[in-house]
């Protein structure tokens, strides 16, 4: 046992208490503000009204603002399902000469600025595919988006592979499963959950992205976190960015749900 | 047993030619594997960012404004030499040291309350509090510091009756919203590491006659460099590319390298991508040196 004095373990206790309270109490106060009547955020409020939820779900360029947002999501989700989970399946299984680098490769959409991989992009669709006569319009986004959530599904997927059997696989084939069926019948069953949590990390991280995106959105395209930079950047208007906000905090309750339910049905298959 | 095996042994193989080519062969297996994800890492990835770093040795034409291509290191040059430039540079990165040094302040008694003080049942429920959090968004969150340190905002009505205004919006505020966006990555391998200390540790430690804080300090700290090494990473990196937060909560003399890369990207793409070596090279130098001492593997 780690013994203390009651002093120290009682700064220790007020430490957490400044922490969970610098955490939270700035949420509290979105979602309060977003019942203000003012329109510039103020404390105490100066009063309560639905005024901001009622508008915002009017609002229909907030409405195609969240489509886009979840049709490039899903796209980057489904393109980063495949890639990473290939690229765990070659690093966990092989030894290759530039293994390394193919690591460093995959975490460094992630690991460098979101400015320098959004303006990246940005100059080769714009100076280079588009004088040759390639518009990626739409698409430059999802393919953006994809490249950083690769190490998403990658990490997850490779850090179970680490986990399995592999003979397993082996006793599928010498029974007589092709490669396909011992994928689907043997190999694929066994990291489901990985891949699953690391295609919904894909998602998230995708969905909240907002620096790559204000470099490769066509014009006029908005997705959900560039209509609320967008809004914020006029602070006089900011008020629905409030009720937006009120709703995404309320949402991000789901994927902590959903992991610890993973993590559950994880510990009890062991 | 051979006699029954053999005759379906060689009809296996002959129905399923491509998975024997598979199994036989190693390497077709590890470029089918590979091919997909490196085409699209390094054909659309590493190209892009090779061409923006390419357009760091060109130049701007001075009357029609046209980027031409060539070779000169002017924009490095300019980059270095220009007060303004090198001020900024300077500023970043202070402000990714203080984050990081403010989010380990804060992550170690909370790892040690955490993992070795609070009952169970506290335990569970505050990873799940510092969790939760993570998942709020980005904009939410610079959103929610804005409301707080807002002139008529929530600080500065706590604090008026001690006489205190507070920070508003300035580099401080910047440290402290970059502190409230990446504390858990911190806070997390802290905590996994202080909880994986042994507790024989602590009794030989006590029975050695250390009294607490001896134990914290000549036992505890020495073992976290790996998770501080590791919530570093993501602490220092992730605060240096930053540009969204000084611009909405850092008023008017908060400049970050992401602000200039920013704004100078439609103007003069030359020293934007001049600019983006920056980042580049210390995240870059960040992985190879963690990677080394494996702090990375041990989350």
């Amino acid at each position: 046992m780690l013994r203390l004095t009651r002093g120290t373990t009682v700064a220790f206790g007020i430490v957490v208490g400044i922490v969970l309270l610098f955490m939270y109490a700035p949420l509290f106060l979105v979602i309060i503000n977003s019942f203000n009547v003012a329109p510039i955020a103020n404390w105490p409020i100066s009063g309560f009204t639905f005024d901001w939820w009622v508008r915002a779900f009017q609002n229909e360029a907030l409405w195609a603002a969240v489509q886009n947002s979840v049709i490039v999501a899903t796209g980057a989700m489904i393109i980063a399902l495949v890639l990473g989970t290939l690229a765990a399946f070659a690093l966990q299984r092989f030894e290759f000469f530039g293994k390394h680098t193919v690591n460093l490769l995959i975490v460094l959409p992630i690991a460098l600025p979101g400015v320098v991989t959004g303006v990246a992009f940005s100059n080769s669709f714009n100076n280079v595919l588009e004088p040759a006569g390639i518009q990626v319009g739409y698409f430059g986004m999802i393919i953006a988006h994809a490249t950083f959530c690769i190490v998403m599904v990658f990490n997850n997927v490779f850090a179970r592979l680490r986990r399995m059997n592999p003979s397993m696989q082996e006793a599928s084939m010498d029974l007589g499963a092709s490669l396909w069926q011992t994928f689907r019948l043997v190999t694929f069953p066994q990291f489901r959950t990985a891949f699953v949590a690391g295609g919904l990390l894909a998602f998230a991280l995708s969905f909240d992205e907002i620096v790559v995106t204000i470099f490769t959105a066509p014009a006029g395209v908005d997705t959900l976190p560039l209509w609320m930079f967008n809004q914020m950047a006029r602070p006089n208007e900011a008020t629905q960015v409030n009720v937006i906000a009120t709703v995404l905090i309320l949402l991000s309750f789901i994927p902590v749900y959903i992991s610890q339910r993973l993590t559950r049905a994880e510990e009890e298959e062991r | 047993m051979t006699v029954t095996a053999s005759p379906s042994a060689p009809a296996a193989a002959k129905s399923k030619p491509l998975s024997t080519l598979l199994y036989r062969y190693r390497w077709v297996r590890l470029v089918g594997l590979l091919s997909l994800p490196l085409t699209w890492l390094i054909g659309l990835y590493i190209v892009s960012l090779a061409l923006l770093l390419v357009t760091a040795f060109w130049f701007i034409d001075p009357f029609t404004s046209k980027v031409i291509p060539g070779f000169t290191l002017d924009n490095f040059v300019l980059v270095f030499s220009e007060p303004a430039y090198v001020t900024t540079a300077l500023r970043t990165l202070g402000i990714a040291l203080a984050v990081t040094l403010l989010s380990a302040a804060f992550a170690i008694p909370l790892g040690i309350f955490m993992a070795k003080l609070a009952s169970p049942w506290l335990r569970a429920v505050l990873a799940v509090a510092i969790t939760l959090p993570l998942w709020a968004g980005y904009l939410v969150k610079i959103l929610a510091m804005r409301i707080t340190f807002t002139e008529e905002g929530f600080f500065n009505w706590v604090m008026a009756p001690f006489g205190i205004t507070g920070p508003g919006f300035s580099l401080f505020t910047v440290v402290l919203t970059l502190t409230y966006l990446w504390f858990p990555y911190m806070a997390l391998p802290v905590y996994t590491a202080i909880r994986q200390i042994p507790v024989n540790l602590f009794d030989a430690s006590a029975d050695l006659g250390a009294r607490g804080a001896t134990t914290i300090r000549t036992v505890v700290l020495p073992l976290l460099w790996p998770a501080l090494l590791a919530g570093s990473v993501f602490t220092f990196s992730l605060s240096l590319g930053d540009y969204i937060v000084a611009r909405f909560v850092g008023g008017a003399n908060a400049q970050m390298i992401g602000s200039i890369i920013a704004s100078n990207i439609n103007l003069n793409p030359p020293v934007a991508a001049a600019f983006s070596v920056i980042p580049i090279a210390f995240v870059v130098i960040y992985l190879v040196v963690t990677r080394r001492t494996g702090a990375l593997e041990r989350m």
